[in-house]
């Protein structure tokens, strides 16, 4: 058995597992967010039992807050105080952002099985653990039993191998992979990420790539746990990690990245992929660097890499988007935010804010952006006439300088 | 589920994702009429003005791709759309819609049909009949797991038999 078949033969209690047949497992994390947990805690309320295993539940009020109007206030509200009342684990502003928060703290680690009213959940494969995104409905049932029903994915490995470019960076690798295969190229199968280039990978990157396994329609994205990973989980949890064997995967791509270039994804699709040199002609009107996708400290290094004495080019907007408070605080120790406040640009708090087009940075008709998140789909960040290209840290940045698309070997 | 569904289709393409049909700017609210309000308003203005009641929608690859927002089937659903048929589901799309009970078959409908056919779909029959062009086409059969749950009329229904 692979990865995957080890992890959910052990949640569902049983010696063996095959891709394609169904199973009920036992979540060790069940995720809500402030637009899904209304809607899975009233059901939750109306079934009128109890919560199986409360320690098991996390509510990351992470989208529209801090609280951007009455309505998400009484969201939030609702779910606080359902929170305390049936001591499930609650954070919101300024906690952060979900998907940067749950490894941060240690509340998801390697071999858990996770599902969370939110796509990106499968960021969390980064670690090790088997984590997908559900609905609303699937986070009332696994509130109520502790399991929740799975296929079993195939896996699709990716082997990337080759030497990686000075500015190439995971987000250009998953970006250029979505292009190749497609945005459902891996539709319900669990893309595995492996090679030297990988094993070499930082984990912030990790998680980047993880984190956009769904723009190609992965139920889930992994990374087998090496030492880097358990570095990483080192002293974060309470509870225990667990290291599954792997095995053969179901389809494999080889993938050199000799000679890649930082890559875009242009408007309105993730796997619309061009270089990022070739783009000079788009003008933009917004960056955004951060979010879930790339949201992390070492993505702000790379940011400020490029920003250090540099302005952001005038009458641009320029969204600095810490995916935790945790994260900022890093920033402003490592002086990264004085680098960003000098150079021009804004400084958000951690939320999702403009990532959706939530609020804090929505854009106008005709408006473009580049930004680091993960989707570019039409409306994603306000308008239905706007348009959002994908990019890595060092592209948003550089293009906030030049105020078009550019590849920073290009300032 | 009824056994036989009938209805006018409106077509759509591939890889029709969540945010064109519930932008996330109308997620502070989950009321099915509300979220009606604005369904597919970001690919089609008229969308809500076209559409009859029992209408059912034809898309192509990848339909409901993007977020997990149960929002989206539930729009659907509140929009008086009894089913969609695609080539292809979005998983979490897929599952969203068998949980709370809008009904959604994989076939190749959409090859040879076009938006004001009438169409019917014999789900037990596993059979898609285009009664303006008259075509037939098969639907993808649903694996037993699943029908428990479809026939339970969602996911929480079938928790509570
Ligand atoms: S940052 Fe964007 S993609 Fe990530 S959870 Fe928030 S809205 Fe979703």
């Amino acid at each position: 058995m692979n990865y995957i078949e080890n992890i959910l033969a052990s949640a569902s209690g049983l010696r063996s597992v095959r891709a394609g047949s169904f199973v009920e497992a036992k979540c060790d994390v069940i995720l809500m967010n402030d637009i899904t947990g209304p809607l899975a805690v009233k059901q939750f309320l109306s079934a009128g039992r109890k919560i199986k295993n409360p320690k098991s539940v996390v509510i990351v009020c992470d989208h529209f807050t801090p609280n951007k109007d009455i309505k998400s206030a009484e969201n939030v509200k609702f779910l606080r105080d359902f929170a305390k009342k049936y001591k499930v684990n609650f954070y919101e502003s300024p906690t952060g952002v979900e998907h940067v928060v749950l490894p941060e703290k240690g509340i998801v680690t390697s071999g858990d099985v996770v599902i969370g009213a939110d796509s990106h959940t499968c960021t969390y494969g980064a670690i090790g653990a088997f984590a997908t995104g559900v609905g609303s409905t699937d986070v009332t049932y696994a509130m109520l039993t502790g399991k929740i029903w799975f296929k079993i994915p195939e896996v699709f490995e990716f082997e990337y191998d080759g030497k990686r470019g000075k500015f190439v960076t995971g987000k250009d690798l998953i970006l250029y992979t979505i292009g190749k295969i497609g945005v459902n190229g891996a539709n319900y199968m669990a893309m595995k990420f492996s090679g030297s280039v990988i094993s070499q990978l930082p984990m912030d990157e990790r998680f980047t790539m993880c984190n956009m396994a769904i723009e190609a329609g992965g139920k889930a994205g992994f990374v087998v746990p090496d030492e880097k990973t358990r570095k990483y989980i080192e002293g974060r949890g309470k509870r225990k990690s667990r290291f599954f064997k792997d095995g053969e995967s179901f389809k494999k791509m080889k993938i050199n990245v000799t000679g890649l270039d930082p890559v875009v994804a242009v408007p309105h699709r993730p796997d619309k992929i061009r270089r990022a040199r070739d783009m000079n002609r788009v003008k933009i009107d917004q960056a955004v660097i951060g979010s879930c996708t790339n949201g992390r400290i070492s993505d702000f290094a790379q940011a400020a890499k490029i920003l250090k004495g540099s302005k952001v080019k005038r009458g641009i907007r320029a969204i600095i988007l810490p995916g935790s408070q945790k994260v900022y605080q890093q920033a402003l120790e490592k002086g990264y935010i004085e680098i960003f406040l000098k150079s021009g640009c804004i400084i958000a708090p951690a939320t999702c804010g403009p990532c959706l087009g939530g609020h804090m940075g929505v854009l106008a008709n005709e408006e473009v952006a580049v930004s680091t998140t993960n989707r570019n789909f039409v409306g994603r960040m306000g308008a239905t006439g706007s348009r959002v290209y994908l990019a890595s840290p060092y592209v948003a940045a550089a293009s906030a300088v030049a105020g078009r698309i550019i590849s920073p070997e290009q300032l | 589920m009824k056994n036989k569904i009938k209805g006018k289709t409106y077509v759509v393409g591939d890889s029709i994702d969540t945010d064109v049909i519930i932008p996330a700017r109308y997620l502070t609210t989950d009321k099915p009429a509300e979220l009606a309000a604005h369904c597919m308003e970001d690919l089609d203005r008229d969308f809500r003005k076209k559409i009859k009641k029992g209408d059912i929608i034809v898309a192509g690859e990848n339909f409901g791709c993007g977020s997990s927002r149960e929002h989206a089937p539930i729009a659907i659903k509140a929009s008086g759309i009894s089913a969609v048929v695609a080539k292809s589901f979005a998983r979490i799309f897929f599952r969203n819609a068998i949980n709370i009970g809008l009904p959604v078959f994989v076939s190749e409908a959409r090859n040879g049909t076009k938006t004001g056919d009438l169409i019917e779909i014999n789900v037990s029959a596993g059979e898609i009949k285009n009664l303006s062009g008259k075509k037939t086409y098969k639907t993808q059969p649903f694996p037993a797991f699943l029908k428990k749950i479809i026939s339970a009329g969602g996911l929480l229904k079938s928790l509570k038999k």
